[in-house]
């Protein structure tokens, strides 16, 4: 930033009165301005840097959203839908409500940490607290709106006999087994019930590149790798045109 | 030889004629549109581009200005009553017209604006409680079904889009628009307006 001497004589230059003083003065300026040139230039030119990225600062960095929690929880239901429903957007958005809230906190470190890889919710995540995170997940463990739906029909019931008793020709255990009869998970295993169809389908089909990729620190994502990996395409569509209806 | 020919003159002029005379006909229901967006449907200020947009998108903007939805002034005073007497068909018809012609960017942003509309854009604000615009509408701006394809539209139609939903103007689409866009800064919002206009 600016020196307060240099501060000072731009200052000066404005105020230099008239007569005899000012004839004084404006010798002094002279003299003084011949020693601060080499000064006041650079020292203008790193201002003008500053104030540019003090704009572009301010453009970027607003100050903290009031509201604390209540405008956090807001801006996770911009994305994931009201009530954390849900929302197809260019990407499919999944459903936050009902969810485990271990299963929920887990997925919020696994973005920061990049086992699980994605730019956007790494950038939402990495801000929180832990504090923040865990009223985050509490509240929206509560809610329980309708299923988003839109999945085919005629999938559903082929889904529920996979859902129900697995794939044994594929030694895919039954989903039920872990997710529990009705796919609302436990502790770190998450709630599928009422989960978008495009995101399960996707969840499903690209678990290896998605879930577990930091080297050399293996999570709980492991388990459902091989599930993932035995499921053919249209087993891993029926059972998500399934949970996605389920209540 | 020269009754021939002039058979064939004659022939040449009518089927001309005829072909001119379809030709016109059909163009005279998109003409209504390109008065305003320009004759290729690149939009013309303050009408935005329609070239490149979603079928399901323009149909639902058409909608919401029949039903009056979407209230901002320029469309109470334009497509309230351009779109009230179009059938669902026409509808459809020009959406799906307006969706296949080639779309060109705006580039009339400021440049100087385009790497700070771009983090927004792509990364959003989380400690301002901004959500990633990509999220929703792609990583190249490209949109889908009924979210708007943002890439390349006008400067001054994006920025007006975005005050506007902040002045408390209905948006025809989802809720979040309208919450979203209050709390992006003018500076922000010309941020973002910059970069989408350049985005192929």
């Amino acid at each position: 930033m600016i020196s307060v001497e240099v501060m000072k004589k731009i200052k000066s230059y404005s105020t230099v009165g008239a007569g005899a003083v000012g004839r004084r003065r404006r010798r002094a300026l002279r003299l003084v301005s011949l020693i601060g040139a080499p000064v006041a230039l650079p020292a203008a030119i790193l201002a003008l840097v500053f104030i540019s990225t003090g704009h572009a600062d301010s453009i970027e960095r607003q100050l903290p959203a009031s509201g604390g929690f209540a405008a956090k929880m807001q801006y996770c239901e911009d994305c994931h839908g009201p009530s954390g429903q849900g929302y197809r957007g260019f990407f499919p958005i999944p459903r936050l409500a009902g969810q485990q809230t271990e299963y929920f906190e887990n997925q919020l470190r696994a973005f920061v940490e990049r086992r699980r890889p994605n730019n956007i919710m790494a950038n939402v995540a990495h801000v929180l607290s832990p504090s923040m995170i865990t009223a985050l997940a509490k509240h929206f463990r509560s809610l329980n709106p309708s299923p988003l739906g839109g999945a085919p029909r005629h999938l559903v019931a082929t889904g529920r006999k996979i859902f129900e008793d697995g794939v044994p020709d594929a030694n895919v255990a039954a989903c039920a087994a872990c997710h529990g009869p009705d796919a609302t998970g436990h502790g770190q295993i998450p709630r599928l019930a009422g989960q978008l169809y495009p995101y399960l389908v996707k969840a499903l089909s690209n678990w290896g590149k998605e879930r577990g990729q930091l080297p050399g620190h293996p999570d709980t994502s492991f388990i459902m790798a091989p599930v993932a990996h035995s499921l053919k395409r249209p087993e891993i569509e029926a059972v998500a045109a399934y949970l996605s209806n389920v209540k | 030889m020269r009754q021939t020919s002039l058979k064939i003159a004659a022939l040449a002029i009518v089927s001309v004629t005829a072909s001119i005379a379809s030709a016109r006909a059909e163009s005279l229901i998109i003409r209504n549109c390109t008065w305003c967006h320009g004759s290729s449907a690149q939009g013309y200020t303050p009408a935005p581009r329609l070239a490149g947009q979603h079928v399901a998108y323009t149909e639902s903007q058409l909608l919401s200005f029949r039903t009056h939805v979407r209230d901002n002034p320029f469309s109470k005073q334009y497509m309230w009553g351009a779109a009230a007497n179009l059938s669902p068909q026409t509808v459809h018809a020009l959406a799906t017209y307006f969706a296949a012609l080639p779309a060109e960017a705006a580039n009339d942003g400021d440049r100087e604006l385009r790497a700070i509309g771009r983090t927004i854009y792509q990364q959003g604000l989380p400690d301002a409680n901004i959500a990633a615009c990509a999220a929703c509408h792609g990583p190249r701006g490209e949109g889908v079904a009924t979210i708007p394809r943002l890439g390349g539209l006008a400067y001054t139609y994006l920025k007006r889009r975005l005050q506007q939903w902040g002045e408390g103007y209905h948006a025809a689409a989802r809720p979040p628009m309208p919450r979203i866009a209050r709390k992006l800064s003018g500076a922000q919002i010309e941020a973002l307006a910059s970069y989408l206009s350049f985005v192929k």
